[in-house]
């Protein structure tokens, strides 16, 4: 080992530009969120509130809501791209002709701009041009505008999501289901065990690490959906696909009402965090008690 | 019998033929809207390509618009300027991660990372005070800068470049620079002359990856620019805001913004997977 000062000095500027990039802004919000400050107000400048921003916030339905729907869609879209995405990898980790052609273009998505993609379902979903709505309104009847309609925005906007992100968790699934030993799922299979038996006890255990780092990966990125949301829906109709990340971005910018909008912004922080780490525990809870 | 037949290779490329299609159905429509003529746009949909009523007008229109070139431009020089600078930083960052002994290493490492996580929402707010407020000289500031953007961008492709290139530089043979330094080289002639071209491929894999990453980026570009520095995809977003009915144009600058990532789709494809999970799976 040489002498270290290099080695500081060969990091360093990485330090010094995620210090300014990703831990200032954090200690800045944090510093604000106990201020008063709103440019519009009659007082424009800064002044110390205490805890005044967060009070404010518990009772801010609109914002609650945005929580809410957060969520919601979360839940929703985490879950049935686990499911979705265990049983594709399932069914492709056999071997196949052109298996690296069909495997780049499932990739796809995962590469195209959010804001590309919203986009994309925007145009399959305008009346008039998009072909979802014509068709829906033709075999079944049913009319499909997503400016009036917030279950079927949520739903379409939770539709999106699983095209979007869907082959990431195949993908990772179908690295991990290649890496299970044969040997005990054929010594299982010998002794007669069934096969959502040799599922539940053998490859499920196995799978536990992949399975947890998709699901903390896809949680995050869940919980932070704006751009593809605000392109579809705009988080609209009113503010029913109005997501927490849209919400900060939508209210407070036009409002410059800077202390109420860090407190906000904290307070989600606080939740990806907390969601993340709850889920942390759980899991590797459940694997202690598999032991 | 029915089990086995599902089972069957047939049946496993038929799946993957369908779910391919399903994967690309999206993009195909919207390549069919900014190729047809607007009177074609309405009706009953069709989902073949007419070659003789194809046009390319949609694309001309947006290429020959000012605007629109610009923020084409800016895109490219944003997102070039930001891989090569997080290529360059994480190569020497990543360089002195793996062989020098630094104090809380692991720490330091674990905090890079966690830049990536963060929801980019949270410091919109911070970041625009920031670049309005603190970076600023006389009636110039951050703000609605190529700079800030190319700055900024760092705070999720930096933490991505230092780890994947990381991993490239353990695997260079310890022995290799062990050697040159007995020799009496320095530190510098053994970055750029053992280091860099045995990390070629890795930095081709990580310059990519994180331009296509800038080159994406909307919500940032969206709050951190009005005019001068706006992008790509702040472009896209505006098309649905002010002329909302220009569905063939639309289509045309969402083509162009999806289009790079699909260029060098196959060429870093085994990369993606293990890149967007931080290597906790390999692809």
């Amino acid at each position: 080992m040489r002498n270290s000062t290099t080695g500081w000095l060969l990091i360093a500027p990485t330090l010094f530009i995620l210090f300014i990039t990703g831990l200032l802004p954090f200690l800045y919000v944090l510093v604000v969120s106990f201020f008063d400050w709103n440019t519009f107000a009659v007082n424009p400048d800064p002044h110390f509130s205490g805890v005044e921003n967060f009070r404010r916030l518990v009772f801010d339905e609109a914002f609650l809501y945005s929580i809410w729907l957060t969520l919601k869609f979360t839940f929703f879209v985490v879950t049935s791209q686990l499911v979705i995405g265990f049983g594709l990898a399932k069914l492709l980790s056999r071997n196949v002709p052109f298996k690296g052609v069909f495997r780049t273009i499932h990739t796809l998505p995962l590469m195209v701009a959010p804001i590309a993609v919203g986009a994309t379902w925007r145009l399959l979903t305008i009346p008039g041009l998009g072909p979802i709505p014509h068709f829906l309104q033709k075999w079944f009847d049913v009319s499909y505008i997503l400016s009036r309609f917030p279950d079927q925005a949520f739903i379409t906007v939770v539709l999106m999501d699983i095209w979007h992100w869907t082959p990431l968790v195949t993908l990772t699934l179908l690295a991990g289901l290649s890496n299970l030993p044969r040997e005990p799922i054929e010594q299982a299979r010998i002794d007669g065990a069934r096969e959502w038996q040799i599922f539940w006890d053998i490859i499920l255990p196995f799978m536990k690490p992949v399975l947890l780092t998709t699901v903390f990966i896809r949680l995050m990125d869940a919980l932070r959906t704006v751009d593809e949301v605000w392109m579809l829906t705009g988080g609209g109709p009113g503010a029913e696909t109005r997501f927490i990340g849209l919400h900060i971005w939508r209210v407070v910018f036009p409002k410059t009402d800077y202390g109420y909008g860090s407190a906000m912004s904290l307070l989600a922080l606080y939740m990806t965090i907390v969601i993340c780490w709850l889920l942390y525990v759980a899991m590797t809870g459940m694997k202690d008690n598999k032991q | 019998m029915t089990r086995s037949f599902i089972r069957s290779p047939l049946m496993t490329f038929v799946f993957w033929l369908v779910l391919s299609f399903m994967t690309l159905f999206p993009v195909w429509w919207m390549f069919l809207v900014s190729v047809r003529q607007r009177v074609d746009l309405f009706g009953t949909p069709s989902f073949l390509l007419d070659v003789s009523r194809m046009t390319w007008g949609n694309y001309q229109a947006v290429l020959s618009n000012p605007t629109f070139q610009k923020y084409m431009i800016n895109s490219l020089i944003v997102s070039t300027s930001n891989a090569v600078l997080v290529s360059v930083l994480g190569l020497l960052a990543a360089y002195a991660m793996s062989r020098y002994k630094l104090v809380g290493k692991d720490n330091i490492f674990f905090w890079v990372l966690t830049n990536r996580m963060a929801p980019p929402a949270v410091f919109l707010l911070p970041l625009f005070l920031m670049f309005t407020l603190w970076f600023r000289v006389g009636d110039w500031s951050l703000f609605d800068t190529r700079l800030g953007l190319v700055l900024l961008y760092c705070v999720f492709n930096l933490p991505f470049a230092f780890w994947l290139l990381q991993g490239i530089v353990d695997g260079i043979p310890r022995e290799l620079d062990e050697a040159a330094y007995v020799d009496g080289a320095s530190t510098f002639t053994v970055l750029t002359t053992i280091i860099f071209p045995l990390a070629k491929p890795g930095l081709a894999v990580t310059a990519i990856l994180t331009w296509v990453f800038a080159w994406n980026e909307y919500l940032f570009a969206s709050t951190l620019t009005s005019v001068d520095a706006r992008t790509i995809t702040t472009g896209l977003a505006e098309f649905v805001t002010v002329t909302g009915t220009n569905w063939g144009q639309l289509a045309a600058v969402a083509m162009l913004t999806l289009l790079p990532a699909a260029l060098v789709l196959a060429l870093v494809q085994r990369h993606i997977v293990a890149g967007l999970t931080f290597g906790a799976v390999k692809g």
